[in-house]
This record gives C-alpha cells, sequence and structure tokens, in this order.
C-alpha cells in the first residue's frame, strides 16, 4: 500500500468515454445527417471496448501483484491546491474499483451494443449515444477515482445524464418532469454527501491530516475517533451525511421516490443506469470507505435498517404494478436494499458481490423488458401482454433465466451473493436473526413478484390487440446477443463467490486487500445450511404462490387485493402515497416559501425604497409649500412692507423748498434739546 | 508599453470614446466596430498581464504612480494584485464581448456607445486605483454612463429603474465619501494613498465613541468608518435589504448592460470590501464582518434563491439568481480561512462568466420573442437544438455542476466557511438544491415540453452571439477542470489578506 504502482493508462479507461461523448455531443448532429446512425453506433462503442480491454489490462496487472500490494495508480495533475485543500485528479485501481469498472465497461458496454438496435428509430441518436458515453464515464470517474471530491464528480455526473436521458424524450412533460424529479431528489443526497467531505475534511485538518484522498484518509482514520460536534461523534456524523447522499444516489429511504419514475427513460438507461451501475455508487461509496463506517456503529445500525427497511417496502409495491419496467423498478430498489444490509452488517465484501451479480440479471430483465416493449410497439402494461414466449423466444429464455436469479434459486447467481448477504445478516457482530427474518421475507416477496411478472408477461393467452399481435417479433441479433450475454452472466458470475462451506468464495478473497480478514464470519456450517434452505423455501412459496395465481389461475388475484377491504392492495398500489405526501410537503412547502419570498421583495423591502423615495418627494412638496407659502411669504411681505414704507415716504418728498426748511428746522430744533437734556 | 500597461487598459475605451463621438452618427457599422477596436487592445493587455503577473507575490504588482494634485497630497496610482487581477481581466473580456452583444442596438447608436466605452474606463479604473480619491472618481465616473444606459436604451420601465438605480448607488458613494474623508483627515500626513491608510491602520481608533448609539454598540471610529463604507460596498453587491435596485436595473437594462451589471458591476461590492475594508480597518473587520457578513450571505443565499424560484419573468430569475450566488462571495470572505476567501473570489470571476452567459442567452430569446414569459415558450430544445446546448452550460454551471467553474468557488467558499460556521454552511448549502429546483424548473418550461407553435420558426442561435458565448463557455469548462489557472493568481495576496485579519478575530 505505500508505494503504489504508477501507471499511465488508467485515465484512458476513464477518458475514453469522455473523447466518445464529445464526438457524438459535439458533431453528431452532423455527421448523423451526413454518414448515417452506423458510424454514431461505433463512435460510441468503440470507446467502451477499449475501456474494457484496458479494464482487464488492469485486474491481470492487479493478479500480477502480491495480494497485499495490488493497488494501481495514476496521477494526472494536482486540481485544487489551496492551503491545506490539496485535491488530484487521480485515479486509482484496486481490487474493488477493479470489480466496478470491470461492471461498468462490461456490462455498460453490452447495454451499449444492445442500444444500437433498440434506439435505431430514434431521430437524436446521437444525443442518446453522447449522454450514454459521458454517463459511462462519469460513472467510471467515480469508482476511480483516488479523493472524496473526484469522487463526488463523478456522483453529480452520472446524476446529471441520468436527469438527461430521464428526460431524453423531453418533448413530453412527464419525461422531463420525472428528469427533474431525479435530479433535485439526488441533489438533497449530495448536500448530506457535500457536508460529510467537509466534516472530514476539517475534522483531519484539525489533527494536523488534511486530506480527502480516500488512502490517507484511511491511515489518519484514528483521529476522528473521539471527536465530537454538537454533541455527536464525528465519524458518526460523517458517515450518516454522507449516507444520505447514498440514499439519493441509490433510491432508499426516504429518497428512492425518484427511481420509479426515472422509468420514463429509454429502457436501455433503465439497464444501465437505473439498475446496473448508477444506483450502486452508495454501496460502492459505503464499501470504500468501509474503515470509515466501522468506527461508527450506529451509523452502520442505520444503513442495515434502512436498506432492509427499503428491501420489504419496495417488495410490497412491486407486487401490484402492472407497468413491465415499475416493477422492476421497485425491485431495484429491493434488492439495493439488500445491498446496504450486507454493507450496514459490515460485509461489505458480500453488499459488492450482490451488486455484481445484480448487474448482471437486473440488466439481464431490463433489457428483456426493452425487447418485449421493441416488439410490443411500446406497450408497458402487463396486462395487455401474455404468451410472449411464443414470439420471443431469446427473450424468453434469457427473461427466465435472470427470474430465477433475481428470485435466489440455487446455482444461480443471485442465489449465492443474496444468501451471503442474509447469512451475515444473521451470524456477523453486527446482525440479528431479526434482520435475517425480515431478509428472508423479502427474498419470498421477490419471488412473487417476479414470478407474478414472468406469468403474466410469457404465458397465458395474448391479450393485446390484433394490430400489436400481427406485429409481434424477436428483436434483431444486436438486441438479443448482450441478453444471452448477460443471461449467462446471471448464473456464472455467481461461482465465484461460493459460500464457505461449498469450498469459499474467490471473490471474497479477491476483496480482502480492501476490506481485510477480519469481516469475515464462519459460522458452524450446519447453521449456514439450514438457512440456506430456509430462504430457498421461502423463495419456493413465493414462486408457489404466483404459479397458483398467475399461471394454474386456481386462485384468482382479486380474492388477494380484496384482502382487508382492499386497503393493502390500495396502498401497495398507490405507492403507500408517498409521492403525493412529498409533492404535498416538500415541493408544495417550497413553492410556498418561494411565493412569500417574493411577495415580501416586492411588497415590503421595494415598498420601503419606494416608500422612501415617495416620503423624501413628499418632503420636499412640503418644502416646496413651505417655501412658497412661508419662506417666500416673508420675502415677498418684507419687500411689499418695504415698498409700503417706501409709498409713504415718498408722500415727504414733496419738491416744496419750504417744507423742507421746516424740517430741517424742526429736526435742528429736536437736535439741541436732545444734546442739552442728555449730553451734557 | 509595457510600463504603462494598466493606464493603457482603462484609458484606451476613453480615447475610443471620444472617436466615436467623432465619426458621424449614422454610421452605425463603424461605431460599433470602432468600439470594437477600442476594447481589443484591453483584451490583448489582459492576456499579456495574466502571462507577466508573478503569482507567487503577495503585494502589487504593475505599479503606476505619479502625482496629480499635490496640494491635497492625490496620486494618480494604479497597480493590480491577486484581489484585483481576476476582476481586471473579467473587466477586459466582458467589455469586448459587450460590445458584439450590443450589435442589435440601432437607437441613438452613437451615443450608446460613446456611452459604454466611458463605462468600460470608470469600471477599469476603480478596479486598478490605489489611491482613494482616483477610486472614487473611477467609481461616480462609472455611475453616470450607467444611469443613462438603462434610462435611455432599456425597457418599458426603464426611468424608473435607472433612477433607482442612480439614487442608490448615489446613497452609497456620499457614505463612501464621507468614510474616505475621515480617513484622509485621520492619517498622518493625509494622504489618499490606500497602501499608505493601510500601513497606519493600527492608528485608526477602535474604542468606542462617546456618543449614541455608538457608545451603546462599543463601537469606535473604525466600525463607524467600516460601517459606512461596507453599506456603500453593500448596495453594489448587492446584500439584502440593499438589493432590490437590481432586479429592476437588471430587467430593463438593455442585455449587454444586464452583463455588465451582473458580471462586473457587482463584484464592485465585495472588491471594495476586500481592497479596503479588510486591510484598512481590520480590526472593525474581524469584530463585525465575523459572524454578521457570513450570516447575511447566507440569507442572500436562501432568500434570493427562494425569490428566483417564484419570478415569472426570464431575466428577473437570472437577476435573483446573481443575488443568490453573490450570498456565496460575503460567506466565503466572511470565513477568514484560505479556501472561503479564494473561494470567494474565485466566485467573483465565476460569476461573473456564467451571469454574464446567462444574460446573453435571456438576450437571444428576447430578440427573437419579443418577451421573457418563462411559460410563454416550450419546446425550444426541439427548435434551437444548439441553443439549448449553450443554455444548458450556463445553468448547469449556475447550478454548481462539478466538473465546471461554478463548483469549485462554490465547494471553496462552503468547504471554507465550514471551519468557522457550520450551520451556517449547512444552511447555505441548501441553496444549492433550492438553486437546482429554480433552474430545472426553468429549463423545463422554456426548453423543454411540446413545442410551442407560436414560435416553431425561430430562428437558431446566429454566429455573433455565439460569438459572445462561446468564450465564457470555454472558460466555465476550463475552470471546472483546471481551477489553477485563475486560483494561483489569488492565493498569495488573499492569504496575506487574511494573514492581517486573522490575529483580530476573537
Amino acid at each position: 500500500m505505500e508505494h503504489p504502482i504508477q501507471t499511465d493508462y488508467l485515465r484512458w479507461i476513464v477518458l475514453l468515454p469522455l473523447l466518445g461523448a464529445a464526438a457524438n455531443g459535439l458533431l453528431g448532429a452532423p455527421l448523423q445527417k451526413k454518414l448515417g446512425k452506423g458510424l454514431i453506433g461505433v463512435l460510441a462503442c468503440t470507446p467502451l471496448v477499449i475501456s474494457f480491454m484496458l479494464s482487464l489490462k488492469a485486474l491481470f496487472d492487479l493478479l500480477a501483484l502480491e495480494p497485499e500490494r495490488r493497488f494501481l495508480i495514476d496521477r494526472v495533475y494536482s486540481w485544487l491546491s489551496v492551503a491545506s485543500l490539496q485535491v488530484d485528479v487521480a485515479f486509482w485501481i484496486d481490487p474493488l474499483s477493479a470489480v466496478m469498472i470491470l461492471v461498468v465497461t462490461g456490462i455498460g458496454g453490452l447495454i451499449h451494443i444492445y442500444s444500437i438496435g433498440y434506439m435505431h428509430e430514434d431521430r437524436s441518436y446521437w444525443r442518446y449515444f453522447a449522454f450514454l458515453n459521458l454517463f459511462t464515464f462519469a460513472m467510471l470517474l467515480l469508482v476511480t477515482a483516488d479523493n472524496l471530491l473526484l469522487l463526488f464528480i463523478g456522483w453529480e455526473g452520472v446524476g446529471l445524464c441520468s436527469y438527461a436521458l430521464i428526460g431524453f424524450w423531453h418533448h413530453d412533460h412527464v419525461n422531463t418532469r420525472a428528469g427533474n424529479k431525479a435530479f433535485i431528489v439526488n441533489r438533497v443526497g449530495d448536500f448530506g454527501f457535500i457536508l460529510g467531505i467537509f466534516l472530514i475534511f476539517w475534522t483531519l485538518e484539525q489533527q494536523g491530516h488534511g486530506t480527502l484522498t480516500f488512502r490517507e484518509i484511511e491511515k489518519f482514520v484514528s483521529a476522528l475517533e473521539g471527536q465530537e460536534l454538537w454533541g455527536v461523534g464525528v465519524a458518526t456524523l460523517a458517515t450518516l451525511l454522507l449516507f444520505v447522499g447514498a440514499t439519493g444516489k441509490s433510491a432508499q429511504i426516504p429518497l428512492y421516490v425518484w427511481l420509479p419514475d426515472a422509468m420514463q427513460g429509454p429502457t436501455p438507461v433503465s439497464a444501465l443506469i437505473h439498475a446496473a451501475t448508477m444506483v450502486t455508487a452508495g454501496v460502492y461509496m459505503i464499501a470504500r470507505l468501509h474503515f470509515l463506517f466501522a468506527l461508527a456503529p450506529f451509523t452502520l445500525a442505520v444503513v442495515a435498517s434502512v436498506g432492509l427497511l427499503t428491501a420489504l417496502f419496495a417488495a410490497t409495491i412491486a407486487l401490484t404494478q402492472n407497468d413491465i419496467k415499475r416493477v422492476l423498478a421497485y425491485s431495484t430498489i429491493s434488492q439495493l436494499g439488500y445491498m446496504f444490509l450486507g454493507a450496514g452488517v459490515a460485509a461489505y465484501g458480500a453488499a459488492v458481490f450482490h451488486l455484481m451479480t445484480h448487474a448482471f440479471f437486473k440488466a439481464c430483465l431490463f433489457l428483456g423488458s426493452g425487447s418485449i416493449i421493441h416488439g410490443m410497439g411500446g406497450e408497458q402494461d402487463m396486462r395487455k401482454m401474455g404468451g410472449l414466449r411464443r414470439h420471443m423466444p431469446y427473450t424468453f429464455w434469457t427473461f427466465a433465466i435472470a427470474v430465477l436469479a433475481i428470485a435466489g434459486t440455487p446455482l444461480t447467481a443471485g442465489f449465492f451473493s443474496k444468501d451471503e448477504i442474509l447469512w451475515q445478516a444473521f451470524a456477523s457482530d453486527h446482525g440479528s436473526p431479526l434482520l435475517w427474518v425480515l431478509g428472508v421475507a423479502g427474498a419470498g416477496l421477490t419471488a412473487f413478484y417476479m414470478f407474478r411478472q414472468f406469468f403474466l408477461v410469457f404465458f397465458g393467452e395474448c391479450r393485446a390487440d390484433h394490430h400489436t399481435q400481427a406485429h409481434l417479433h424477436e428483436s434483431p441479433k444486436v438486441m438479443t446477443l448482450p441478453l444471452v450475454l448477460l443471461a449467462t452472466g446471471s448464473v456464472v458470475a455467481g461461482w465465484i463467490g461460493l459460500p464457505a462451506i461449498f469450498g469459499g468464495s474467490l471473490f471474497t478473497a479477491w476483496l480482502e486487500p480492501v476490506f481485510g480478514a477480519h469481516h469475515e464470519v464462519h459460522g458452524s456450517a450446519g447453521v449456514e445450511i439450514l438457512l440456506m434452505v430456509i430462504s430457498v423455501s421461502a423463495a419456493a412459496l413465493g414462486f408457489y404462490i404466483a404459479y397458483l395465481v398467475y399461471f394454474r389461475a386456481t386462485v384468482s388475484a382479486e380474492r388477494f387485493s380484496s384482502l382487508a377491504g382492499g386497503l393493502f392492495y390500495r396502498l401497495s398500489y398507490n405507492k403507500y402515497y408517498i409521492d403525493e405526501l412529498y409533492q404535498f410537503v416538500f415541493v408544495g412547502g417550497t413553492l410556498l416559501l418561494a411565493r412569500i419570498g417574493a411577495w415580501f421583495d416586492q411588497y415590503i423591502i421595494d415598498f420601503l425604497v419606494d416608500g422612501s423615495a415617495k416620503f423624501t418627494a413628499f418632503v420636499s412638496w412640503l418644502n416646496g409649500l413651505f417655501d412658497d407659502y412661508v419662506v417666500d411669504k416673508i420675502v415677498n411681505k418684507v419687500a411689499d412692507s418695504t415698498f409700503a414704507a417706501g409709498d409713504k415716504f415718498r408722500r415727504i418728498q414733496t419738491g416744496n423748498i419750504n417744507s423742507y426748511l421746516y424740517v430741517i428746522l424742526g429736526a435742528v430744533v429736536i437736535a439741541m434739546i436732545v444734546k442739552l437734556r442728555y449730553w451734557s | 508599453m509595457t510600463d504603462h500597461v494598466l493606464t493603457y487598459m482603462t484609458f484606451f475605451p476613453l480615447a475610443g470614446m471620444l472617436v466615436v463621438l467623432l465619426l458621424p452618427g449614422d454610421r452605425h457599422d463603424l461605431i460599433r466596430w470602432t468600439s470594437a477596436l477600442f476594447t481589443l487592445p484591453p483584451l490583448l493587455l489582459a492576456v499579456w498581464l495574466y502571462a507577466n503577473f508573478d503569482p507567487a507575490k503577495p503585494g502589487l504588482q504593475f505599479i503606476e504612480k505619479a502625482p496629480w494634485i499635490p496640494a491635497y497630497n492625490i496620486e494618480y496610482f494604479v497597480a493590480v494584485d491577486g484581489i484585483s487581477i481576476s476582476m481586471v481581466l473579467l473587466t477586459a473580456l466582458l467589455c469586448f464581448l459587450c460590445i458584439f452583444a450590443s450589435w442589435g442596438i440601432d437607437k441613438a447608436v452613437k451615443g450608446y456607445y460613446a456611452l459604454f466605452l466611458l463605462l468600460d474606463t470608470g469600471m477599469m479604473g476603480v478596479f486598478v486605483a490605489l489611491d482613494f480619491f482616483l477610486f472614487y472618481i473611477f467609481w461616480e465616473l462609472m455611475l453616470l454612463p450607467m444611469y443613462f444606459l438603462i434610462g435611455i436604451w432599456g425597457g418599458p420601465r426603464r426611468e424608473y429603474a435607472a433612477i433607482k438605480f442612480f439614487l442608490y448607488t448615489l446613497f452609497g458613494s456620499v457614505l463612501m465619501l464621507l468614510a474616505i474623508l475621515a480617513l484622509y483627515f485621520s492619517s498622518e500626513p493625509n494622504t489618499f494613498d490606500m497602501t499608505r491608510l493601510i500601513a497606519q491602520s493600527h492608528k485608526y481608533g477602535t474604542a468606542a465613541l462617546p456618543i449614541w448609539p455608538f457608545d451603546r454598540l462599543g463601537w469606535g471610529f473604525q466600525h463607524v468608518v467600516w460601517m459606512a463604507l461596507f453599506i456603500g460596498f453593500a448596495i453594489k453587491i448587492p446584500a439584502f435589504p440593499f438589493h432590490t435596485w437590481l432586479p429592476d436595473a437588471h430587467v430593463e437594462a438593455p442585455t449587454a448592460i444586464s452583463v455588465i451589471l451582473a458580471g462586473i458591476l457587482l463584484k464592485m461590492g465585495t472588491y471594495g470590501i476586500l481592497r479596503i475594508n479588510y486591510p484598512m480597518l481590520p480590526v472593525a473587520t474581524a469584530e463585525l464582518a465575523y459572524y454578521f457578513l457570513a450570516a447575511l450571505g447566507t440569507w442572500n443565499i436562501i432568500y434570493g434563491a427562494l425569490c428566483a424560484m417564484a419570478q415569472r419573468d426570464f431575466k428577473k430569475l437570472v437577476a435573483y439568481s446573481s443575488v443568490s450566488h453573490m450570498g456565496y462571495v460575503m460567506l466565503g470572505m466572511a470565513s477568514f480561512t484560505s479556501q472561503g476567501i479564494n473561494g470567494a473570489v474565485l466566485q467573483m470571476f465565476n460569476h461573473g462568466t456564467i451571469t454574464g452567459m446567462m444574460f446573453l442567452l435571456v438576450g437571444v430569446i428576447y430578440d427573437r420573442a419579443h418577451h421573457r414569459e418563462l411559460d410563454g415558450f416550450g419546446g425550444l430544445a426541439g427548435i434551437m437544438p444548439l441553443y439549448t446546448g449553450v443554455s444548458a452550460l450556463a445553468f448547469f454551471a449556475s447550478m454548481g455542476l462539478p466538473g465546471l467553474s461554478g463548483f469549485i468557488s462554490e465547494v471553496l467558499v462552503l468547504l471554507g466557511a465550514w471551519q468557522k460556521y457550520p450551520i451556517l454552511t449547512v444552511l447555505g448549502a441548501s441553496g444549492v438544491v433550492l438553486t437546482a429546483g429554480y433552474f430545472l424548473w426553468m429549463i423545463q418550461r422554456v426548453y423543454l415540453g411540446p413545442v410551442n407553435e407560436k414560435y416553431k420558426t425561430l430562428a437558431e442561435i446566429n454566429g455573433r452571439e455565439l460569438f459572445t458565448l462561446v468564450p465564457l463557455g470555454i472558460l466555465v469548462i476550463l475552470l471546472g477542470v483546471y481551477p489553477a489557472a485563475v486560483l494561483d493568481l489569488l492565493r498569495a495576496s488573499l492569504d496575506e489578506l487574511n494573514r492581517t485579519i486573522i490575529p483580530h478575530l476573537s
């Protein structure tokens, strides 16, 4: 760890998709017009393929090193340097980020290829691929950043691309509103995230280690111990703030509300961004900072509880949805909940393992649903589907495998990863039997809603109108090939993470240099097998109920939905009215505040400003009156009286010499009298 | 030439004004190109200045000093340091671009460009003047053309807006003049030289004056002078509650003048505080700016964002976003941390480029549709994709999207502020959510949704408009990826400035 190996190719893993985005974003429109869509697809997919190959190279480079030295870094330049804040643009690959870049470029690459077929009719083909490439860049930045601030660029960058792609068909306000919702809800999370970064930085800075680099935070993490802010331990507060960010990005309670609406975007986007990669960023972040979360048992408990609660809550909503993509969306929220459950019991390896297997089977499910929607001419309502297995064999078989995987059927990838999480929830130091029981209940629900979907879509009679039925077709090879590869992954990807009793997990061993070996729990094999059997039985029960209701139709769905006067059904179908509540409280509240603010500005502050101007004008008017009627009156009075006096005195001026002489004589007499009487 | 680079940069536009005045009034294009010709040398000199400025040196550079009115110790004294250099560069750039943004003006073109060039000289002068008297002259010199530019070439309520702007600023100027004279007469020997006034800052009394209300407040001479200067500058920022001239002036002013107002004039408020209040009155700064200025900045952030959200006029929304974003500058400079103060000055620069872009963009659409009602558009993305792309860049930069310039300065400000004021930082950071809210809502109403049939034939953004926007857009991206390009210029001077205040912080 002390002497990471410098390389200079890691940057290209990240930057190549950015170049692709720039090429399509700046030149895509004219290129598409002149040279056709083929070139656009090539421009977009080539960087992904090269990035994937470079990621493989990184993997092999890591494998060639001893486990504890598996660490590559590529420092590009100093990004931000102000006093103690030193942040580089630097990429690093360790076993954890190696997994992530392989998932992002591998599954991302397949989804790029699939999109060539799926988006073929779209006019803004180039814009779609520019954003898809930009997304891949941001996601790769997120998982290879060597410090928190650089990670944050990726963190918000994926949010931007998600916004742009959810609202990709921007002529419809339903889509743009969904995009806005996604961005703003994520911003709420990011608000917490960035405060968490500040708190970590300053606390370390006070100890003389101001840094945002993961390696150094890990090195100095003990400096956070015993530090407090507002009476709360800094490690706890910081991790809680970071977790707020994670609930936004990874759609956990209370910030999950944007993800179902995000299904308004093109379906490959749902597969890539809203299932396989972006939404797992929160899990990655916690795994990346596991050493910090390890100092905050309270936060871990919160993470586990929120994860489990979300897993169950979203699963209950998924039970009743009719939109094929909405079911998958709630399923994604639920599965992310499992990952957080794993992270919350400090089983980071298990969480990341589920992240990876989920990426395969959920991408496969989404792309499968895209293939169905494609074949159905845009229809997404499962009530209008049925019997599609005959028309779309590839889609059917791959979908079936992915459903088996997500339901936790033994030997599929989903079985191994979910089971690992449940086992850790039971047996780890942070776990408890209650967590396990609820987790198993969620697994049962998962099996039910997935098989409900499976039967509704592929079995029974086709309920579509004649026109749609006549045009039903399997999708082209460019779409089915990625499905086949993903379905394969949905099975075999699990085999690298076998439980200890079946020979141990290569995956856990691979991540050991990151998370350390001490997190592993080795309970008794007998208990582990027993628990495994119970959770598989729960899933089997879920399957069986779905089979009875939606395949055999021996039990009618209405009987379920009318339980307790239909209360449960209505709550689930209407998503517990959380959207309406948020809309009223938060959106309404903010808009009300905004209106009050604007009103205050216009009618109070500006009233005072204009008022003081008017007051000044009024005073000057009064002043004018005073001037006219008082000052001027006095002036005029003086003038008038002077004039009047002059007029009176004028009369003396008679021009008669005699009267002058009399006056002079009189004056002399008076003067002499005065002189004699007073001055003598 | 290089000995007098700042003088040339300042007075080239004034020479241009004289030339423009000699041109025949009906030769509009000749007048426009002449104006462009006289704003280009300052821009080129700015590039030269950037290349030759020594970022490691905290003190003044490119000093020019000459006696002007020796009887009163008034000097012609100009120079730049880390506090002003970014503003000088910004002024040179925006003035040049705004000549082109004014191309559409066809009423009394000669008068417009003559006044514009005079304004340019005034603004540049404010940022380079180091003699208080000279500073004041430039400060007032700028006011006059601004009044006419809004009052004659503005929108329907131009006269109200122009008078409001003028009176407000004049009110501040009077207080500033009193403060300048107070400092002049208490210096020994009497001087207007800012560096000397700073050097004897310890002499300005801090003991409470025995007059109500100062005895109650515990304000000494320093505090009273500080507050007089502060109010003068706060009006320019504009800090709550002195901000209501801004929405009116911005909305009524022609596009280029809005760009200048938001891009450069607002910065004079915060620049003045950093250039004068901070070093000259450090004790009062430590006592009055601490918490008060930070709280005011936070209030600006939230209040401005909420007001922006409620607006129905595109330009007014952008105007209120300035109120909000200048709040970050206040919060950052009140933090007295290296990150905060560097972030504040970087935010001044970034706000100049980003808001400049936003006003130019509003101008583009106003020139075509002749209104600015947010609800009167819709679907512009389908009609003017290029325009929409450039707009998105500006708006997301203003939202502080990481990777673009606004993020760097906002994050530095908030990071710096956190150390001193965690609660205020939490509140200030919540402004980031509100900002996303009002910008996204605006983007949705104006650019997205079904195409408005009325505007189906609107022309795409043209070459001249792109020419004004692209340089700013490049800066927005460049400074997001490589902020050192500007930060390196600031650091030495700002850290030095910080060090003069920190000992006085209680």
